[in-house]
C-alpha cells in the first residue's frame, strides 16, 4: 500500500498536435497514460497510437537509443524518448513537443530535410586524393589514429543539438553542430585527406563561425560527441592554417 | 477542413524564436552574459589605448588624465568594471581546453593541463604588468 503512495498510478502526456488538413496552428491534446516505472516517454508515446488515439505521428525506430530518429522536446527539454523514463519527469503533466528548429510536417514530426542536406555540404564520409586498389589490402590505423575520430563518430544524427542551438534556430542557414562535428569526423581521421575541401565550405559565415559557443549543443547529445568542442577546434586549426599561409604563402597549394 | 490544405503537399508549421529566447534556460542566460561582459573589455582595452596616447601629449595631458581617473565615482565604475572582466576571463578560460587538444606523441594531454596552462599564462602576464607598473 505504501509504495502506491509514491508511485502514481497514471501520468498525464501533454502531446503537441498540428494537423494541417483541419487546424493552421497547433494545439495540445492530453492523454492520461498508465504509469510504470520502467517505462521511457516513447512507451507512454506508442500506448497512446494504440490505445488511445491512432492518428499520433512521430518517428521511432530502434526504442535503444542508436537510430537517432525519436528525438523530441519533453517538457521543453531535447532528449531521445526512448532513452528518457517516464519516472525522471514525474509528477507530470509531461510536455511532448517536436524538435526545435525544424518546421513540423505533422504532430511530432519535422521535415529533417535541410540537416540531410548539410551532412552532404560537409562532405561527411572518407575522401581520398587516389583510392588504393582492393588488392593492397586495408587502410590500417593505430589505435591512437583510432581516438583522434573516434568520439566523434559516435554521433547517431538524432539532431537533439539543432535543437538546442539558437544560432540554428535563428538562423538555419547554420551548418550546425553535428554535420561540423561529422566533418572532424572525417578530418581527424588518418586515411582522410579531404580537410581541405571541407575547409572551403566551413569557413565560410554559416559554418563554423557561425558558431557563438553557447554550449548546449554539448549538454544535450545522448552520445557524449561534444559538437562544441568539435567546432572550437575546427576554428583554432582554421585560424592557424590562415597564419600559417600569412607567414609562409608559398607552402600551401 | 483546412481551406489552405491542398493533399500530398506539406504545409508546414513552423515556431517563431520569441525575442527574450535567451531567459528560457540558465545555460542561454549566461552565455548572453559572457557575450555582453566583452563589451567591457573592448572599454577597458581603449581606457589602456587612450591613456597610452595621452602619454604623448606631454605632462599636463597626463596629470589632467590622472587626476580625472583618480575621481572616486571613476574609480569605483572601474572596480566594477574589473569584477565584470574577471567574470568574462574565467568564463572564457575555462572553454579553452574544448578548443585545444594538444597530442604529445601517442598520448593526449590531459584538459585539465591545458587549463592550467592556460591560467599560468594569464598569471605570468600579470605580474610582469604588475612588475612593470608597480615596482619600476
Ligand atoms: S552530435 Fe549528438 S546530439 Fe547532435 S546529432 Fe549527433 S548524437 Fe545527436
Amino acid at each position: 500500500m505504501s509504495e502506491t503512495l509514491t508511485v502514481p498510478e497514471t501520468v498525464i502526456l501533454e502531446v503537441f498536435r498540428y494537423r494541417p488538413e483541419v487546424e493552421s496552428e497547433p494545439t495540445f491534446d492530453s492523454f492520461e497514460v498508465p504509469f510504470h516505472p520502467e517505462w521511457m516517454i516513447l512507451d507512454a508515446l506508442n500506448y497512446i497510437k494504440d490505445d488511445l488515439d491512432g492518428s499520433l505521428s512521430y518517428r521511432w525506430a530502434c526504442r535503444m537509443g542508436v537510430c537517432g530518429s525519436c528525438g523530441m522536446l519533453a517538457n521543453g527539454q531535447p532528449v531521445l524518448t526512448c532513452a528518457t523514463y517516464l519516472e525522471s519527469l514525474l509528477p507530470g503533466p509531461i510536455r511532448i513537443e517536436p524538435l526545435e528548429g525544424f518546421p513540423v510536417i505533422r504532430d511530432l514530426v519535422g521535415d529533417i530535410g535541410d540537416f540531410m542536406n548539410k551532412l552532404s555540404d560537409v562532405k561527411a564520409w572518407l575522401i581520398r586524393d587516389e583510392e588504393k586498389p582492393v588488392e593492397d589490402g586495408e587502410y590500417l590505423q593505430t589505435p591512437s589514429q583510432l581516438d583522434d575520430y573516434k568520439q566523434y563518430s559516435m554521433c547517431i544524427n538524432c539532431m537533439l543539438c539543432y535543437s538546442a542551438c539558437p544560432v540554428y534556430r535563428l538562423e538555419p542557414e547554420f551548418i550546425g553542430p553535428a554535420a561540423i562535428a561529422l566533418a572532424q569526423r572525417y578530418n581527424l581521421d588518418s586515411r582522410d585527406e579531404g580537410a581541405e575541401e571541407r575547409m572551403d565550405v566551413l569557413s565560410q559565415h554559416d559554418g563554423i563561425w557561425g558558431c557563438t559557443l553557447v554550449g548546449e549543443c554539448t549538454e544535450v547529445c545522448p552520445k557524449g560527441v561534444d559538437p562544441a568542442g568539435a567546432i572550437q577546434r575546427y576554428k583554432v586549426s582554421a585560424t592557424m592554417d590562415y597564419f600559417k599561409s600569412l607567414l609562409m604563402p608559398r607552402s600551401s597549394s | 477542413m483546412n481551406p489552405g490544405y491542398r493533399l500530398y503537399y506539406p504545409r508546414w508549421y513552423r515556431k517563431r524564436v520569441p525575442i527574450f529566447w535567451w531567459l528560457h534556460k540558465r545555460s542561454y542566460a549566461v552565455f548572453i552574459a559572457r557575450e555582453l561582459t566583452s563589451v567591457f573589455v573592448v572599454y577597458a582595452a581603449a581606457v589602456v589605448v587612450a591613456l597610452v596616447l595621452t602619454l604623448n601629449k606631454g605632462e599636463p595631458a597626463w596629470e589632467a588624465a590622472m587626476s580625472r581617473l583618480s575621481h572616486p565615482l571613476v574609480i569605483t565604475a572601474h572596480v566594477l568594471v574589473l569584477f565584470v572582466i574577471l567574470f568574462h576571463t574565467i568564463t572564457w578560460l575555462n572553454l579553452a581546453p574544448m578548443a585545444i587538444v594538444v597530442k604529445l606523441g601517442d598520448r593526449k594531454v590531459p584538459p585539465t593541463a591545458v587549463l592550467i596552462g592556460h591560467y599560468g599564462a594569464w598569471f605570468a602576464c600579470s605580474v610582469v604588468v604588475a612588475w612593470l607598473l608597480l615596482w619600476r
